[in-house]
């Protein structure tokens, strides 16, 4: 058996799973030790069934810990940044592009030094080991041991971002370095950027890693324990310690993973509602679609591939007005709900006391909204819905109608038709749905190169393309039997007659997983 | 603007960004990503001090006046990132040829980009930026500026790499230029600066569009105080109409990205966009495009066609979105907007009216497509 947990800013959520089974789900309060939040969650499933810690296999944790971090600005630590760049791109330095409240925290040890490639593999200049070593050593006398390293276009050829980084092991022993290859995309300015991100994640990753880890070890849990990625797929917690900025967009990745998987629908458009937001997405073939523009976090922009999720102020806390007339959110009392709501004894009209009185839902003590304006509850109920209504409407690729499945807490707002979906599906547990996305995750693996088709043939050049998004998914613990390249997308290159841009992702199940499930069949 | 101090204004760092909003608007779709434009600029700045940004009447007769650009693969310049040591070193290549030292800067191309790469290069020389531009707008082709139109010649022109590797082309016409410094540019690594159309300032004042980095401003500035208000497009139409140049405007449809075909061909992004209108009659809005939006049309009716303007905004924000940034399901609406008059004479409408791009149609004003629609 299986647990997923997902540690959000406000709840801790956990799901045991058998095989395609939900067999117990939770939801509890995080912690801010966080440890002690996912020891609780993880107590409850297993005592719900009566299970022992050893029954199970594998833990899958989902975590928005460290983009709070990072929006938050605490936990970060300096980082001394190099470019092997030189002579290009000097106008425009790591940083340039960052708000100066986060950049007084990473501090401006900021290096630039000769390398680098050209779009077509050439080298801008050949890496000097010398200036390496001196500007090392530079960095090792202020005593800044979270290194970024990146590299003019790293993605096509990782040579001078690995030579680097044996040069900083031989100076610098007790440095943590981060190449931007393992990263991101084409894109230097964006990838640098998380890179730098992920280096001055390097010392919160090793506690909040701990913190599952020690976790673990109270609940005598001995399986492996696996973290959730950006698209949705795992890594080892040792990966984690190295690349915590991976971990980003994985809390709406896991929530429609969640739902795709409890409703058994491939295609189809998500909606979680929360407390103070109602999110918004489209699955396309079991996986969420991906947004194509640059995504900014915590003020500093970056290319990952993130989901791409709508947003609109409406949640179970959004806040009602009736002030020239009837108004929904965006101000929400959020994870106050059971303090400041009417139906638990407070004092602020929210959604939730709207579909309380109008007896679409029990909560709390309908008694207290008994007395509202009947003509506000109802217009106040229709706004909600055409709002929801309308969002779902925004994100469809087509006029045709969609299925929608709503998930998260507030799904419960969702009241009458919504003239935009085709059915509406609300799956059982999906209140839990990000913690079963993080349960149900695969491993997988990505390239994004930049190939010359007219040198290697397109076959060819798709091929080696493939060949290394597998072997990537391999390293990640993948069993090479169940690896399916999932997404292939080819960029030609403006003014570049042959030189193609190539991204592929690869995805298979855990070994760990595999291996269980056929240990157990052999039990059977 | 309240900068305006009777003879020009200093370009300081809190400009950058609506400038480079407006920049990508008048971008038409093309031109490149402003926002490293914005960066460098912003870095120059910081370095060197805020550039004076002067008319073009500010400048003497005789004074020698030299373009200022970054040229190459928009996906090679976001990665090998082109530094303003680039564009320095291209202007300083042509100094040298025609051996008189530079007295101002003049923007070649407001759209995008190069609208903020003259900024850069005007505060690390200290020079004078001349409040003009060859276009209004942007295009794909070296050759099609109004300085053309005026038969000021593109070269000598000069390109170079970050090593300071340089070539001077001295070409038998325009288009010889364009070809010669595309293929020069890929074998110096896709992303390198350029200079060129050299000329003196009575000649900057005959034929260049004048205003144009004011308007840019002018223009994301509307744009920003409208999102502030929440009434972008009005605040962006309002601001447009009482320009010289484009105050012939509309929101000619509003509706979904439904349909994007997009390909690269001689070094272009080529491609078409289909939008579905909003109202629920299923009519589709067509725009084709070379690099820029060139052609709006529902059916076989146009709506706006080169070179007048044709951009696709943000429905909510009024966020310019190029022909890169298009994607399925965008909710947008597309504006057409009036050219400045001096880009509407048949010399003109020869290097970039319809025909110029293969379209097999007239150029009509977008005010009476408009008024016909």
């Amino acid at each position: 058996m299986r647990i997923g947990v997902d540690v959000g800013g406000t709840n801790t959520d956990a799901a045991l799973m058998d095989g395609d089974a939900v067999v117990a789900t939770t939801k509890t309060a995080t912690t801010r030790d966080v440890s002690s939040g996912v020891v609780s969650a993880i107590s409850a499933v297993l005592a719900e069934k009566g299970q022992s810690p050893a029954s199970i296999d594998v833990v899958m944790i989902g975590t928005t810990h460290f983009t709070n971090a990072m929006v938050e600005r605490r936990g970060l630590a300096r980082v001394a940044v190099i470019r092997l760049c030189l002579p290009a791109t000097r106008s425009l330095p790591p940083m340039i592009d960052w708000p100066a409240d986060i950049a007084e925290i990473i501090g401006s040890d900021v290096y630039l030094a000769k390398g680098g490639y050209e779009f077509d593999g050439r080298k801008i200049n050949d890496l000097d080991p010398d200036e390496l070593r001196g500007i090392v050593a530079d960095i090792k006398r202020k005593g800044v041991p979270n290194i970024a390293i990146s590299s003019v276009f790293a993605p096509l050829n990782a040579e001078m971002e690995q030579r680097a980084a044996e040069i900083v092991r031989e100076v610098y022993p007790e440095a943590r370095v981060t190449l931007s290859y393992e990263i991101g995309r084409v894109g230097l300015l964006e990838r640098e950027n998380a890179t730098i991100i992920n280096a001055a994640l390097a010392d919160l990753a090793v506690d909040v890693v701990e913190a599952f880890r020690n976790a673990l070890r109270e609940l005598r849990i001995s399986a492996p324990l696996y973290i959730s990625q950006n698209d949705g797929t795992l890594m080892s917690a040792e990966m984690v310690e190295r690349y915590p900025v991976l971990t980003f967009a994985s809390g709406p990745t896991n929530s429609m993973r969640g739902a795709a998987f409890l409703s058994k629908a491939k295609d189809a458009i998500v909606v979680d509602i929360g407390g103070t937001t109602t999110d918004v997405g489209v699955l396309v073939g079991g996986f969420p679609r991906q947004a194509s523009s640059r995504v900014e976090i915590g003020g500093v922009r970056t290319n990952f591939r993130m989901p791409d999720v709508l947003s609109i102020g409406v949640g179970g806390g959004s806040l009602i007005s009736d002030k020239d007339g009837v108004k929904v959110g965006p101000k929400s009392v959020g994870y106050r709900l059971t303090e400041e709501a009417l139906v638990f004894g407070g004092k602020t009209l929210t959604a939730s006391d709207i579909v309380v009185a109008a007896g679409a839902v029990e909560m709390g003590d309908p008694s207290l909204v008994r007395d509202l304006d009947p003509s506000l509850v109802e217009a106040a109920r229709a706004l909600i819905n055409q709002k929801v209504n309308e969002a779902i409407d925004r994100v469809k690729t087509s006029a045709a109608k969609a299925p929608v499945i709503l998930v998260g807490g507030g799904a419960v707002l969702v009241t009458g038709d919504l003239p935009a979906a085709s059915e509406v599906i609300r799956p059982e547990h999906s209140s839990v749905a990000n913690a079963i996305g993080a349960a149900i995750a695969q491993v997988g693996g990505e390239i994004d190169k930049v190939y010359d088709f007219n040198a290697l043939g397109r076959e060819a050049a798709l091929d080696i393309a493939r060949g290394e998004a597998r072997d990537r998914a391999i390293e990640a613990g993948a069993d090479p039997s169940t690896i399916a390249i999932v997404h292939v997308e080819e960029i030609p290159l403006a003014y570049l007659p042959g030189a193609v841009r190539v991204n592929v992702k690869a995805v298979g199940d855990l070994h760990a997983t595999k291996a269980q499930r056929m240990k157990g069949a052999a039990a059977e | 603007m309240t900068r305006l101090s009777g003879n020009g204004f200093d370009v300081t760092a809190d400009l950058l960004e609506d400038m480079a909003r407006g920049a990508a608007f008048l971008g038409a779709g093309g031109g490149g990503d402003p926002y490293l434009g914005a960066m460098t600029a912003l870095h120059a700045i910081q370095t060197y001090g805020a550039p004076h940004c002067v008319p073009a009447s500010a400048i003497g007769d005789d004074d020698p006046v030299y373009t200022a650009a970054m040229m190459g693969a928009p996906t090679v310049m976001v990665e090998k990132l082109t530094g303003i040591e680039e564009v320095e070193a291209a202007i300083a290549a042509l100094e040298r040829v025609m051996g008189k030292p530079a007295k101002a800067i003049l923007p070649a191309e407001i759209g995008g980009l190069n609208a903020l790469v003259p900024v850069a290069v005007a505060a690390k020389r200290g020079l004078p930026l001349i409040d003009a531009d060859g276009m209004g707008r942007a295009f794909p082709e070296l050759q099609m500026v109004t300085f053309a139109v005026d038969g000021v010649s593109t070269s000598p022109l000069a390109v170079c790499n970050e090593h300071g590797e340089y070539h001077v082309i001295n070409a038998r016409n325009n288009k010889a230029s364009e070809d010669a410094a595309r293929r020069l540019v890929i074998e110096m690594g896709a992303a390198v600066g350029v200079s060129c159309y050299p000329m003196d300032g009575a000649t900057a004042k005959r034929s260049a569009v004048h205003g144009t980095l004011s308007l840019a401003y002018g223009i994301g500035k509307a744009i920003s105080d409208g999102r502030r208000r929440g009434d972008p497009f009005d605040s962006l139409i309002a601001y447009l109409k009482s320009t010289d140049y484009y105050n012939k405007c509309g929101i000619i449809f509003s509706g979904k990205v439904v349909d994007l075909d997009r390909r690269t061909e001689r070094g272009f992004t080529l491609g078409a966009c289909k939008i579905l209108s909003n109202e629920g009659d299923g009519s589709e809005l067509e725009v084709i495009y070379q690099n820029e939006y060139l052609r709006a049309r529902v059916g076989d009716r146009t709506l706006a066609i080169v070179p007048d303007l044709t951009c696709i905004l943000d429905a909510e924000t009024a966020e310019p979105i190029t022909t890169e940034g298009l994607r399925y399901g965008q909710r947008v609406k597309v504006m057409g907007v009036s050219c400045a008059p001096v880009m509407r004479s048949k010399a003109a409408l020869d290097l970039f009216g319809p025909r110029a791009f293969g379209l097999d149609e007239p150029f009509r004003p977008v005010e009476d497509l408009i008024v016909a629609a």
